[in-house]
């Protein structure tokens, strides 16, 4: 089902031409501009593949082409992502039921010597730190080159209907989406920042003082990017949490119910049940309400909510329970989620016999919690060093945002996990820091990163940031 | 305080955040702003929107307190509150007038009767609404609303629902 009307959101504005995909042989009305996925979801099309050993239905989780749960034959190709793939008239999808063959009688693409792309600075991500590290470095003197797999830019931000906090020059009061049109908007503006859509990062290089990033757009075409500095900004994953029938069709992690309702207008069930109230699941649970979607409860096994209380007194005030101290037992349907079995648990983190709770259900949110993405950093071969406080393993840096190679810089989530506001000083330290470091910027550059870093410092000094702080000390060197 | 365990703050822990609240007779002269925001977190709008500087908050992560004598009434903070948290109250005779953020459809018109639901979500009587901000004048981009009740129920009503048929 669409979305037509939204208290904040105008879809009707957003959707392109009306255009036919083919479903398993049937039509299915689709939009210019939305993905694949996203135009079956509105179809009321969830199972997308069975899996190959024991036929379990697979469904949508992450929705931004980094989990493999919407994999699909997209025109005879196997392996599709089809959460980022956009949707064209005409479009023959399938099931993977089976391993899927490559097709024998397609011809493949012609692999002619890629695309060449040489810029002072690739940037890896269009999230708000990407976009700011462009924007900064494209003032500070340099040629920027900024891709993304996404078929948009702004990254987690096009999907936020509520306003940030902060202070007002950081754009707090405004709201997400309008944030990412305001800083996508300044990147058009410069004429040195060239943007790539819909293409993914596949290798980060080290060719002498070069580096050299592979590309692949549109699942077919390779480019070949080359920079003196490269910032990484690839922005983070959903976690998952154990419980029975996980994999049910229906569960999906908060990102994804984000990025079908708020940013395609896709109504992503009746009656939701979330799991984790950190500021992710309260956000995530006002954002139902206001697409008209039933909140049933927010189930948290940590004995207090995790996120802002604000976010929390805006649901509960709409009738929303949280249920702390609680977990979810087991999801039950079967070829997508009908229900949820929830308990109490004590001390130990146990469940406690007799407390379980059902909840009617079509939809389990996990807003779980995130971690990072560094595959690519990983890859090149920075250092590596696990903290949790910032979601996991990431890469040891300076100040500056620069890792362990030179020239190769980190920002935003992918650096641990913490808020788009951070996000975007981080982008602006990594964006002067890349430039100066290609020799580009001048120093006096050097008082806009110091500003920048004041202005985290001060974000940071707080019960909030106590905890990114005690990650930060293990990570930032001098 | 347990409010993080529980979602809402009680009367009395937003008594013990604010210090005091407004006097009866300060409530009678006009609107004055209350924020129900208890905990230490990044944010500022409401400070620096603030036309009177009756919004107090020593370091960007202080909880916002109102000085009640400097406070005009003008819902500023409640337009801007990224929060959602900022409301206003004004007694008028045997009534009260909440003002409160509504970003959920459909806004209400002036005149319109709604359902009152307090801090967790409890249906506790009916007001009527008295004034809109629509979206394109609010200065915070959300729709503030201001709803007559009976006085009883200032220190409890904290959204409303609309119903129609």
């Amino acid at each position: 089902m669409r979305l037509t009307e939204h208290p904040i959101l105008n879809f009707q504005e957003r959707r392109g031409k009306k255009v036919t995909i083919y479903f398993e042989g049937q039509p299915i009305e689709a939009y210019e501009g939305e993905t694949i996925v996203m135009a079956l979801h509105a179809a009321g099309i969830r199972v997308l593949a069975h899996t190959f050993q024991k036929d379990r239905p697979r469904g949508l989780f992450c929705a931004i082409g980094k989990c493999a749960s919407c994999l699909m034959t997209v025109n005879g190709i196997p392996n599709v992502r089809t959460c980022i793939t956009l949707v064209e008239d005409g479009m023959q999808i399938t099931k993977q039921k089976a391993k899927p063959k490559l097709p024998t009688t397609a011809k493949p693409p012609k692999w002619k010597d890629p695309e060449k792309i040489d810029a002072d600075i690739v940037i890896i991500g269009g999230g708000p730190a990407g976009l700011m590290a462009a924007i900064y470095a494209s003032d500070a003197g340099a040629k920027v080159a900024l891709l993304d797999e996404n078929p948009m830019l702004g990254g987690q931000l096009v999907k936020q209907t509520h306003k940030f906090f902060g202070k007002r020059e950081q754009f707090a009061g405004v709201r997400g989406v309008k944030i990412a049109d305001i800083l996508e908007e300044e990147v058009k503006k410069r004429e040195n920042i060239k943007v790539f859509l819909e293409t993914s990062a596949i290798a980060l290089l080290q060719e002498d003082d070069t580096k050299l990033v592979v590309g692949v757009r549109k699942n077919k075409e390779l480019v070949e990017f080359r920079g003196k500095a490269v910032i990484v900004a690839t922005g983070a994953m959903e976690r998952m949490i154990p419980f029975e029938n996980n994999d049910l069709p229906g569960i999906y992690g908060a990102g994804a119910i984000q990025t079908l309702m708020n940013t395609y207008g896709v109504k992503p069930g009746d009656r939701v049940l979330i799991i984790g109230a950190g500021n992710v699941g309260l956000i995530l649970a006002y954002q139902l309400i206001q697409a008209g979607v039933e909140v049933k409860a927010i189930v948290e096994a940590l004995p207090k909510i995790g996120g802002y209380f604000v976010h929390a007194a805006k649901v509960r005030r709409l009738g929303v329970p949280i249920l702390t101290r609680h977990t979810i037992l087991r999801a039950e349907g079967k070829e997508k989620v009908e229900r949820a079995i929830v308990a109490q648990i004590d001390e130990n983190w146990k469940p406690i016999p007799g407390t379980e709770k059902v909840f009617e259900v079509d939809v389990i949110a996990l807003a779980v919690g995130l971690r990072p993405s560094i595959e690519l950093l990983h890859q090149v071969g920075c250092q590596i060093k696990y903290a949790p406080e910032l979601g996991g393993h990431v890469v040891i840096r300076d100040k500056r945002l620069e890792t362990t190679i030179k020239g190769i810089f980190v920002a935003g989530d992918s650096a641990g996990i913490e808020e788009a506001t951070t996000a975007m000083l981080e982008g602006k330290i990594a964006g002067i820091a890349a430039a100066l470091s290609a020799g580009i910027a001048s120093p006096e550059w050097l008082k806009e990163i110091e500003k920048a870093q004041k202005e985290l410092d001060e974000f940071r000094s707080g019960p909030f940031g106590r905890k990114v702080l005690k990650g930060l000390e293990k990570v930032v060197v001098e | 305080m347990n409010y993080l365990s529980k979602g809402y703050v009680t009367i009395e822990e937003l008594k013990e955040v604010l210090g005091e609240l407004p006097s009866e007779e300060r409530l009678r002269q006009r609107p004055v702003a209350i924020p129900e925001c208890p905990q230490e977190i990044p944010c500022t709008p409401c400070k620096e929107i603030c036309p009177t500087e009756a919004v107090l908050m020593e370091n960007p992560n202080a909880i916002p307190l109102v000085d009640y004598e400097k406070c005009v009434g003008c819902s500023l903070c409640v337009q801007i509150c990224p929060g959602l948290a900022f409301f206003m109250i004004h007694y008028k005779g045997d009534k009260a007038r909440v003002t409160m953020p509504h970003e959920l459809l459909p806004v209400p018109e002036i005149g319109e009767e709604v359902i009152l639901l307090n801090r967790i979500g409890e249906e506790v009587g009916k007001g009527k609404v008295v004034l809109v901000i629509p979206r394109e004048k609010s200065k915070g981009d959300t729709p503030v609303i201001t709803v007559e009740m009976p006085i009883e129920l200032a220190w409890d009503v904290r959204a409303v629902k609309v119903v129609r048929e």
